[in-house]
């Protein structure tokens, strides 16, 4: 058996048998819905709705009815694109990059970190989509043989190698999350009583996909496990990496640094993990999970956090100085307006809510408290927005012709948009909170006698 | 006739895995084992082979690069490319290594997505998962905390029962194949 060091916390709280995580793990999905949930996830339908709307306008009218001009042609769009798709990022960390590492901490929180992964690219992908103008022609972006000719795609274009990045990305975590998934249907499944929920078992029958737990179906599934995390490595890194190109590669001053992709992809994680906190602090609430995800989670991610942060800091930090370094005028001009012009109160925001305030979390008080964590969290979305918005509008709005610098304000329909997705967010969030496993319990007890607290005191003994 | 199987349930997955070892020492069959989790090292202690689902993902990940690659070559380079050549910021399309660059995003993308899901593919083909299947398993606990070890009995009824009760199965029942 895997031995672990005494001196580590323990990751399961509690005196717990197999049954015991089994029981409790199957709960939300068997029990009732509570008050809290119904409010939330009204809300959550209310904000969806006027998203809806939102869209349906903007698609009838024309993305003319967006705060967006001649000079500031990409805004909230793409920001929220941006700040969907880094959410997503911490989810396959926790679930490949943590998994190679042989983190067991990951376990009790992948599966819902790994369901806001799926759901925020899902929100991501709307904005290119609704961007499009025309979406029911999105298919052109893809190599499909047509009849217009020699009509093909660039693939020099990073504008494409996000369309491949963006679909393998959310179609291989979707594919690697269901996998982890259906031993823990098969669970559900024989839990639930032919007599009482019929429609239920049947429903969670045809989920499980006739999962049975053989011997060599675990050596599969560990191998399949393993050989997926180690391809999602990569794949999520290139995913922002590609994304930063789609700024890179162009020549606009403040968007044209090869810093870039290290720079997103750590503001990806930073956000993400944010993101995760901020949902696992509710739905450990929620549902009752307080004895898997523990504090000692939420510590582990808040160093996370603490370092992703204070490299965001230094990516920020050596921007500036290579504006400076470089002595374009121009380059220069853009970094001194992006601090000092019309929206220093955006860059304000992403400085002191990226950089600054994590470095509370050297503080272990503040580390390992719920309440402060889940503030923070806010404050590190909202930062994180900011710093998408710093990078596309304050770039743009002031470009090379001072007859064309303008501001940027966004209209309601912007805004009812990014409201849209953040309660489409929520609203398959909480669904998913009420019909899914939201432990992968299956792995957890394999790690019920080294980690849980029960067993490790009485090893000590 | 229809075979006599021999269902032993055990508790713990250490107590199971010894007693694999221990039955596997006297030579018996071990038909299969249902676990509600892995068990790190059954595999070795029943003698399974080892599984082949990283080498067809390699395989499916070197047909996802050439496809990446022949789709490319094709649309930028030797066919469409061709009849319409482009210098797209500085990255010329005359011909492919030249271009190489630029395609690598895209050749990476394709053979994640192509090792990813074919991989997938093959798991649930091989395991025969899909949605619909019934589950093999003949107790509905051996996903939740019980281990079960199913046997083929043949002439050797009472070897197996005394060794599983000696090496701590805490229930041992007796099924005829094919009765549920």
């Amino acid at each position: 058996m895997h031995q672990e060091s005494e001196i580590r916390d323990p990751l399961i709280l509690g005196k717990k048998t197999y049954h015991d995580i089994t029981k409790e793990i199957a709960l939300p999905v068997e029990g009732k819905a509570n008050k809290y949930w119904w409010i939330l996830f009204g809300l959550s339908v209310v904000l969806f709705l006027w998203g809806i709307g939102c869209i349906a306008y903007t698609i009838g009218t024309g993305i003319g009815v967006w705060g967006l001009n001649k000079t500031v042609n990409w805004a909230w769009d793409i920001t929220n694109f941006v700040w969907w798709i880094g959410i997503g990022h911490a989810g396959t960390l926790i679930s490949a990059v943590l998994l190679l590492f042989r983190q067991k901490w990951r376990m009790a929180i992948n599966r819902s970190a790994e369901a806001m992964t799926i759901f925020g690219v899902v929100q991501a992908g709307l904005f290119p989509l609704i961007h499009m103008g025309r979406p029911w022609l999105a298919y052109w972006v893809f190599p499909i043989p047509n009849t217009f000719g020699s009509l093909w795609q660039n693939f020099n274009s990073p504008l494409l190698w996000d369309v491949f990045a963006i679909s393998t990305y959310l179609t291989v975590s979707t594919v690697f999350w269901y996998i982890g998934l259906i031993p823990d249907f098969a669970m559900i499944r024989d839990r639930m009583s032919k007599t009482i929920s019929p429609m239920k078992k049947k429903l969670y029958t045809l989920l499980a996909f006739g999962w049975s737990g053989r011997a060599k179906h675990w050596q599969r599934f560990e191998e399949v496990s393993l050989v997926l995390a180690g391809l999602a490595t990569p794949l999520v890194f290139s995913v922002h990496s590609i994304v930063s190109m789609d700024f890179a590669t162009s020549v606009i001053p403040g968007w044209h640094t090869t810093i870039f992709p290290p720079y997103f992809v750590l503001g990806a994680l930073f956000s993400g993990f944010a993101m995760v906190e901020t949902l696992l602090i509710i739905v450990r609430k929620v549902v009752k999970m307080e004895a898997y995800i523990t504090i000692k989670h939420i510590e582990y991610m808040n160093i996370i956090i603490l370092f992703t942060g204070s490299m965001v800091g230094i990516a920020y930090l050596t921007e500036l100085f290579m504006a400076w370094y470089s002595g374009v005028e121009f380059e220069q001009y853009a970094f001194l307006n992006r601090a000092t012009g019309p929206y220093w109160w955006a860059y304000a925001s992403m400085m002191s809510c990226n950089v600054i305030i994590p470095q509370l979390y050297w503080i272990k008080k503040i580390r390992t408290s719920f309440i402060a964590t889940f503030i923070l969290s806010i404050f590190v979305n909202i930062g994180m927005w900011f710093e998408r918005f710093v990078i596309i509008v304050t770039s743009l709005h002031r470009d090379f012709l001072p007859s064309a610098w303008t501001m940027f304000s966004p209209s309601f329909v912007d805004i009812g948009i990014f409201l849209g997705t953040i309660g489409f967010f929520f609203v398959l969030f909480l669904m998913y909170a009420r019909t899914f496993p939201v432990v992968a319990q299956a792995e957890l007890k394999t790690i019920l006698k080294s980690s849980g607290s029960e067993y490790k005191t009485r090893s000590h003994e | 006739m229809s075979k006599k199987l021999i269902h032993a349930i055990f508790d713990d997955e250490e107590i199971l895995l010894s007693s694999v070892k221990e039955l596997r020492s006297k030579n018996i069959e071990i038909e299969e084992v249902y676990s509600p989790f892995p068990i790190h090292g059954l595999d070795k202690a029943l003698g399974l082979k080892e599984t082949r689902m990283a080498i067809t993902a390699f395989i499916y990940g070197c047909i996802g690069l050439t496809f990446g690659g022949l789709l490319i070559y094709y649309i930028m380079i030797s066919g469409v490319g061709k009849s319409w050549p482009m210098n797209i910021g500085g990255k010329p399309n005359f011909t492919f290594y030249q271009n190489m660059p630029a395609f690598v995003p895209i050749m990476f993308e394709c053979t994640v997505l192509f090792a990813g899901h074919l991989m997938s593919l093959t798991y649930f083909f091989r395991n025969k998962l899909y949605p619909g299947a019934t589950t093999m398993s003949p107790d509905p606990r051996t996903t939740d905390d019980k281990f079960l070890m199913e046997f083929v009995v043949d002439n050797n009824e009472a070897e197996i029962k005394k060794i599983l009760k000696a090496t701590g199965a805490t229930e041992i029942n007796e099924k005829e194949q094919g009765d549920e």
